[in-house]
């Protein structure tokens, strides 16, 4: 039978088929080619294996760094909370005890663990790649099967390189068209999750395809695929292409000489075979799409920038109405209000989602020689040391710095709120991130999810705004940006 | 891991769609490097209003939680799975279940039992009706039992196995190390290793 991509790549990592079919087969038992790990979802795995006198099995398949609890100021001094300062410390105590290359708070390869594995090349086509972390997704990107999984099963990696795996069902996501000037990946994924709701993917592997997939950077597959389990999906890909070869080649353990010419004729055959069907299609017209953002407080109440708050009558669904019900009272919303009227406390340019050079280039172009509206803060986080140093380089910190807004050292950050940046109690903030739920941010904190391009525009005009909502900047700002 | 084979107790509506777990045990919580003593963080948000189920007798001693659609979205801490089980819980039921949620329940011994919406509803009618109503879940027989209803669940055959037997997933999985073994040796060269460490 022809096979998807998702399908192909399974099955070259099959160690042990499990038995029986269908919906009550048994796992099948996978090998993963490699293990991210994180402070946050780990300390309890190395605390089993050390219990149970297991060494980690595959230390040269496994890679630590520290990101959910990392400050983004005063980084060379020691973490002021004890209890986060712990949780890293342990980190630091498990990966010496066991043997796991580690970087660290300082380190140039720190970073938001989805932004260090491809950006050190160890993120490649056809692979398994598992982490602690739900936005695991991200690494799809590169047509690898990657799932975010718990602390049991993170140990289980540890300690076997395996994990038991249920069939998945496959669902493509067909996005043809071309995108219009300020609408971005971002703005795909959160339109594609509000077509198929936060449960729409539940059990399946999506597989985005599409003229208009086809026509992103890799930054911005990460994006998307980084946002599939906000539609409830196990993972989410793309057939790699040129473009991912481009991206790949020449990064630090990305394979070179005769092996990268082996390499880049597997990657060929992965991709889903034109007679593979899928159990579920969904499609999506990018010519029409317009930037998005949410309302509610999950990734599936979102809207047209240009549209206004839904009433919870909007709704059929009786459980979807009350969601709608409650979800207009913690954002503080009144039904009918224009999206672009809301006003916002704080902009968050950063997280998995959207922290890369990319991202920070696009945002950095919405505001050169602009002003910042002087409500709003802005908290620039880039998703690694390396990215910072990048950025740096560019001059793109200047540019934050110029407007207002605050540069910070790399991680998670206000994403969650696991560090010191959080939103007070009935905050709004536009952010960057991926999760709108109630008190993610920080207690009683509002978050609309936007792309970086809106929150940039957001930045400069205080309400909810999209690129071409703005005045044309000074001309001296505009021959700087055709300079960049 | 303790075997499941049937547990009876008190029953609580938790009217409520897309309970992500955020919301099971916000992130503040996961600084923590144990295994347990998060019952205090279960629900940490909303236990702050006096109104929250989880505040009135009797269902603050409740230890089936009955749940909306889409039960435990968002991030893969587990941490919500042992809030839950720190809590008291013994199973949740809802009509849909978060993938990542729904896997690490079944490797605490949390038992997610699929049960139809509109059993659902029929199940938080009897319980907002008569406070403390026991619900018997049967995981032998697949089946809830709370007043007069009787309603089947779903988990799948895997799952429901390892519940039953108490079975230890890595103590499985080291059974088959040979196949492990012979698998490694045909990884292709070209896939990348984390070590040695390579630097840009």
């Amino acid at each position: 039978m022809a096979k998807t991509l998702a399908e192909k790549v399974w099955d070259a990592h099959v160690v042990r088929k499990g038995d029986g079919e269908g919906a009550n087969a048994q796992p099948d038992l996978l090998f993963i080619d490699l293990h991210l790990v994180h402070e946050v979802t780990s300390p309890q795995a190395f605390e089993g294996l050390r219990l149970a006198g297991r060494p980690l099995r595959r230390t040269d398949l496994t890679i630590a760094t520290e990101d959910h609890n990392t400050p983004t100021l005063d980084i060379d001094k020691p973490i002021a909370d004890l209890t986060s300062r712990t949780q890293i410390q342990t980190l630091r105590n498990n990966c010496q005890e066991f043997g796991v290359r580690l970087h660290s708070l300082g380190d140039a390869e720190q970073g938001i663990v989805h932004v260090v594995g491809p950006q050190l090349g160890l993120t490649q086509p056809g692979m398994t790649v598992v982490c602690g972390d739900s936005h695991t997704s991200t690494h799809g990107a590169f047509g690898a099967l990657a799932m975010g999984i718990g602390t049991s099963e993170v140990e289980h990696v540890m300690a076997t390189q395996t994990l038991s795996l249920k069939p998945f069902k496959t669902m493509a996501i067909n996005v043809e068209g071309t995108l219009k000037p300020g609408v971005s990946a971002k703005d795909i994924i959160l339109a594609v999750i509000a077509k198929i709701g936060t449960g729409g993917g539940q059990g399946f592997v999506l597989e985005y395809r599409g003229s208009a997939i086809r026509a992103l950077s890799m930054e911005a597959r990460m994006t998307i695929c980084n946002m599939s389990i906000e539609a409830g999906a196990r993972a989410g890909l793309v057939a790699p292409d040129q473009t991912t070869y481009d991206y790949m080649f020449g990064r630090p353990h990305a394979p070179q000489g005769a092996e990268w010419d082996a390499a880049v004729e597997y990657w060929d055959t992965l991709r889903s075979e034109d007679d593979a069907t899928f159990d579920v299609e969904v499609d999506l017209d990018a010519d029409t799409l317009e930037p998005f953002v949410t309302w509610g407080t999950n990734p599936g109440q979102g809207v047209s920038l240009s549209a206004k708050v839904p009433s919870p009558e909007d709704f059929g669904d009786e459980n979807a109405k009350a969601a709608a019900e409650r979800a207009l009272q913690y954002m503080g919303l009144e039904a009918g209000t224009p999206m672009k009227e809301i006003r916002v406390d704080t902009v968050f340019l950063g997280s998995c989602t959207n922290s890369r050079m990319e991202d920070l280039r696009a945002a950095a172009d919405i505001i050169r020689g602009r002003t910042k509206d002087p409500n709003v803060r802005m908290l620039v986080v880039p998703g690694s040391a390396r990215v910072r140093l990048e950025a740096e380089a560019e001059g793109l910190d200047k540019v934050f710095k110029d407007f207002g807004a605050e540069w910070r050292f790399a991680g998670c950050s206000m994403c969650l709120g696991m560090n010191p940046d959080q939103l007070e109690p009935g905050e709004r903030c536009a952010s960057t991130s991926n999760r709108n739920f109630e008190g993610r941010q920080g207690k009683g904190g509002r978050t609309h999810l936007v792309s970086p391009v809106v929150a940039a525009a957001t930045a400069v005009r205080g309400t909810l705004s999209s690129p071409s909502d703005l005045d044309p900047a000074p001309e001296s700002a505009a021959l700087s940006t055709d300079a960049a | 891991m303790e075997k499941f084979t049937t547990h009876t107790g008190v029953g609580v509506p938790l009217r409520q769609s897309n309970v992500d777990t955020d919301q099971i045990i916000p992130a503040v919580y996961l600084k923590r490097i144990t295994r347990t003593g998060f019952e205090d963080a279960l629900f940490a948000g909303w236990r702050k209003d006096p109104a929250f189920i989880l505040n009135q007798e009797p269902f603050n001693t409740g230890s089936v939680l009955v749940a909306g659609p889409d039960f435990g979205t968002g991030s893969s801490r587990e941490h919500a799975v042992w809030a839950l089980k720190d809590y008291g819980f013994k199973t949740v039921l809802s009509s849909r279940f978060a993938d990542i949620f729904r896997g690490n329940s079944g490797k605490q011994g949390l038992l997610a039992a699929e049960v139809a919406q509109d059993d659902i509803e029929l199940i938080w009618k009897e319980l907002e009706n008569a406070p403390g109503t026991a619900v018997t879940v049967d995981l032998v027989s697949k089946t809830v039992r709370c007043g007069n209803i009787v309603a089947p669940f779903e988990i799948d055959d895997y799952t429901r196995w390892r519940l039953l037997e108490g079975l230890d997933d890595i103590g499985l999985t080291l059974q088959h190390e040979e196949d492990i073994t012979a698998f490694e040796a045909t990884r292709p060269s070209f896939k990348p290793k984390t070590l040695p460490a390579k630097l840009s």
